[in-house]
């Protein structure tokens, strides 16, 4: 009983936490690509820095708080950061919109010349934030890391095994858990949120309806850039804040949003903790698993690893041509917010 | 053959006199490394240009099949590690033939059995199981490889053959991989597309990085054989000595004392060996981007670019004249991947050293890229106008930068905060250039610098 209690505690702290996080920072950003995707009608290749840069200023404003000695006690500075880091993401969504992407709105351009013109946009927010903030690795998260240390849990459980639980962890599944239900309960219940899903499911039905594009593209780029910033934000402070990761972190996203059907909110949640959770379980070594679980006899000698963590980014991919060759549409059919 | 308007012969002005001038300012020297580059380039734009260009299939995957090039020139050219072989060739021996028989069982499935979820549940088996046998095999296999003295070797090494023919290797490997993504990927949509060649290229630079058996990994691949001399035997050869005293003559003339003046040809010897290397690489990458050029033309003006065209404008329309849509695509898919390959075993060729981790999506995807939209897509010798712009303005970026940043901080302190902070950053800003040109292209001149030309007849 001990041992399949320990098993458990294994799979909990090297899995499933870890995995519920990530995969909750996936489920933001991939929620963000699929809102693009939805009612501007692109892939976005931009959203990964965009994310980044959200972070950048709350990391800017925490050490700015932090030199005031401006503090949240036992929890980090940069949640009192973020919504400055929001609104500038915001701003900086809606002038990307304004100076770029509205004109090839306007012209009907492809989705693929849009595509481009993101990759366009990527370069020039890369650009910025190098220059503003360099390319080192930065921690920002202060105040009290664990919330249970694995030693405290022996303790208190008398196990052989700890669970570890770090503070931005459980800050990352509060936050998503509050942004989720809020998105979707904007989206089903508001008047905007209703004319979105109108705009997304049939363009020219929803203008001779009287919706005003302008208005819900607006409010779009908002959604976007408050979801970017806290996704890119929560991944900074649970990992560490490095501005080249953003760049790899699209594909996980991109696929994650695929995954799950893209243009489907629900969709792309779903197809973030999808992507974590076989990232990590696939790559993860379960020797440590087994020994518990089975009779010494048959213990299993060798690591028991699927893939060594290198191909961890493969992973995801792999997922995703697959997905695409057996269902093409993702797992809940996309397209409609 | 064929006739250049006059505006396409004001962009070959213009490319010949910028590396003229770069030769006066910085040195001829800087100019031919620039320029070796700018043809490889050219080549990778020529490579892209013929699939998203002729035909408007997106490849976003350029930097997977620069990185088979790549490992083309070392398994052609490095000599053979027989040690290696000895160890772990058996291993890899069966588990490649146990792959090969996985490969036709799951064929063998698809054909015979009809019910959808037995075939997955029989395949996910099978595939699972083949797995975990060939993992036992494989393992161990590389794992003698990798221990096989690991400072200098710890891979199977290559064939030992001049590096050259790896150029047409690296187009073979780079359209084999290519064949296989085009099978899988090519029905999805556009954007589709593009994610998941995207996706491809970092699964095939990661294999790279990991398997070290095969590519040393990230321990990287050094001393590569050029197909050029080396600087220090030109430097000992008496017809090189001869030929720079030769060139030189008028300014040795005038130098009477004699230890002086060896001194001079000394010194004249080294710069001139260095620019000779460069120039036989530049003369030699030249011939391979001209061949490029006039088949790429040529292929362009034919019946087939015909079809490519009428495939691209109107893919309904072709396909209801008969034409094979899904199957032109993935040839065009391949050829692109194709041209790319070599340009990718020519890049380590020139460097003479494999880094698979400096592959990177944004150097070597994103950037040419730009350089084919910048060039103008569909219009061979603007591909080459975007390769040589893009890359000469990616390397002058930062100069140009560090003189602007300095006209404009002019009445700061020299120790300034901001300033040395901005000078600091000159590197980043290349990333600001790239993506500002791109915008502003797309914007006024969506069709590129050199646009294709409208044929109607």
């Amino acid at each position: 009983m001990i041992d399949f209690l320990n098993s458990i505690i294994v799979l909990l702290n090297f899995i499933i936490i870890p995995g519920i996080s990530y995969g909750s920072q996936l489920a933001l950003g991939a929620l963000g690509v699929t809102f693009v995707y939805a009612i501007l009608r692109f892939a976005n290749f931009a959203h990964g820095e965009i994310m980044s840069f959200g972070a950048m200023i709350t990391i800017l404003f925490t050490w700015f708080f932090q030199s005031q000695n401006i503090g949240l006690g036992i929890l980090p500075t940069a949640l009192l950061a973020l919504p400055i880091g929001i609104i500038a993401t915001i701003i900086l969504c809606i002038i990307s919109d304004k100076f770029v992407f509205q004109y090839y709105r306007y012209q009907k351009s492809v989705p693929v010349v849009l595509a481009m013109v993101s990759i366009g946009v990527m370069f020039v927010i890369n650009a910025i934030i190098r220059i503003i903030i360099g390319t080192e690795t930065i921690k920002f998260s202060d105040g009290q890391k664990f919330i249970m240390k694995a030693k405290q849990f022996k303790v208190m459980t008398g196990l052989n095994e700890g669970l570890a639980l770090k503070s931005s962890q459980v800050i990352t599944i509060l936050i998503t858990i509050l942004l989720l239900t809020f998105t979707f309960w904007f989206l089903q219940k508001t008047k905007t949120g209703k004319s979105m899903r109108a705009f997304s499911d049939n363009e020219d039905l929803a203008l001779l309806s009287g919706i005003n594009p302008d208005r819900v593209v607006f409010t779009t780029w908002i959604i976007v850039g408050v979801l970017a910033c806290v996704a890119g934000t929560l991944y900074g402070l649970d990992k560490s804040y490095k501005p080249i990761i953003y760049l790899n972190l699209v594909l996980p996203i991109f696929a994650s949003a695929i995954v799950g059907g893209i243009g489907s909110p629900f969709g792309a949640v779903v197809g973030g903790y999808v992507i974590a959770f076989s990232e990590i379980m696939v790559t993860y070594a379960y020797k440590k698993f087994f020994v518990y679980l089975l009779p010494s006899s048959i213990e299993p000698t060798g690591l028991v690893q699927l893939l060594s963590t290198d191909y961890k980014f493969a992973v995801s991919f792999s997922i995703l041509v697959i997905v695409l060759l057996i269902r093409p549409s993702g797992i809940f059919k996309g397209k409609v917010l | 053959m064929m006739k250049f308007e006059r505006y396409e012969w004001l962009a070959i002005t213009i490319m010949i006199s910028l590396f003229i001038f770069v030769g006066f300012i910085q040195g001829w020297s800087v100019s031919l490394v620039i320029l070796n580059m700018c043809i490889i380039s050219a080549i990778m734009t020529m490579g892209v240009n013929i699939s998203w260009g002729y035909a408007g299939v997106i490849n976003f995957g350029v930097m997977g099949f620069l990185a088979m090039g790549g490992l083309a020139a070392v398994l052609v050219s490095y000599p053979p590690i027989a040690e290696s072989w000895q160890v772990g060739g058996r291993g890899l021996g069966i588990s490649f033939a146990l792959l090969v028989v996985l490969v036709i069982a799951v064929m063998y499935i698809n054909k015979t059995v009809i019910q959808k979820r037995n075939k997955y549940i029989l395949n996910s088996l099978i595939i699972f199981f083949g797995i975990l046998i060939i993992r036992h095999f494989y393992l161990n296999a590389t794992h003698n490889i990798e221990d096989v003295n690991p400072a200098i070797a710890g891979f199977l090494g290559g064939l030992g053959l001049p590096i050259i023919f790896s150029w047409i290797v690296g187009g073979l490997f780079a359209a084999g991989i290519a064949f296989v993504i085009g099978k899988v990927a090519l029905g999805l949509r556009s954007d589709y597309l593009a994610i998941v060649t995207l996706g491809i290229s970092e699964i095939v630079v990661s294999v790279l990085k990991h398997e070290e058996w095969l590519s040393r990994g990230v321990k990287n691949v050094i001393g590569l054989k050029r197909p050029v001399p080396y600087e220090i035997n030109l430097q000992n050869a008496d017809w090189f000595i001869n030929l720079v005293t030769y060139l030189n003559s008028s300014k040795l003339n005038n130098i009477i004392d004699v230890s002086d003046r060896q001194q001079v040809l000394n010194n004249l010897i080294i710069d001139g060996s260095g620019i000779f290397v460069k120039l036989s690489y530049a003369i030699l990458f030249l011939i391979v981007m001209l061949i490029i050029f006039y088949f790429a033309n040529k292929a362009q003006l034919s019946p087939w670019g015909r079809m490519m065209r009428a495939i691209r404008d109107n893919e309904t329309a072709a396909n209801a004249m008969g034409k094979d849509v899904v199957k032109q695509h993935l040839i065009i898919f391949v050829i692109g991947a194709a041209i790319v390959g070599v340009a990718g075993a020519m890049l380590v060729t020139l460097d003479g050293l494999f880094t698979p981790s400096g592959y990177r999506p944004l150097r070597f995807t994103f950037i040419i890229w730009i350089m084919v939209i910048v060039g103008g897509s569909g219009n061979n010798l603007g591909a080459i106008f975007g390769g040589f712009v893009i890359w000469f303005s990616w390397i002058e970026a930062a100069p140009i930068t560090t003189f602007i940043i300095n006209q404009l901080t002019i009445g700061l302190e020299p120790t300034n905060a901001l300033k040395l902070h901005l000078l600091d950053s000159v590197p980043y800003f290349r990333y600001l250039f790239m993506g500002l040109i791109l915008l502003l292209i797309l914007r006024y001149r969506p069709k590129g610098i050199i646009p294709e030309k409208v044929r109607h007849s």
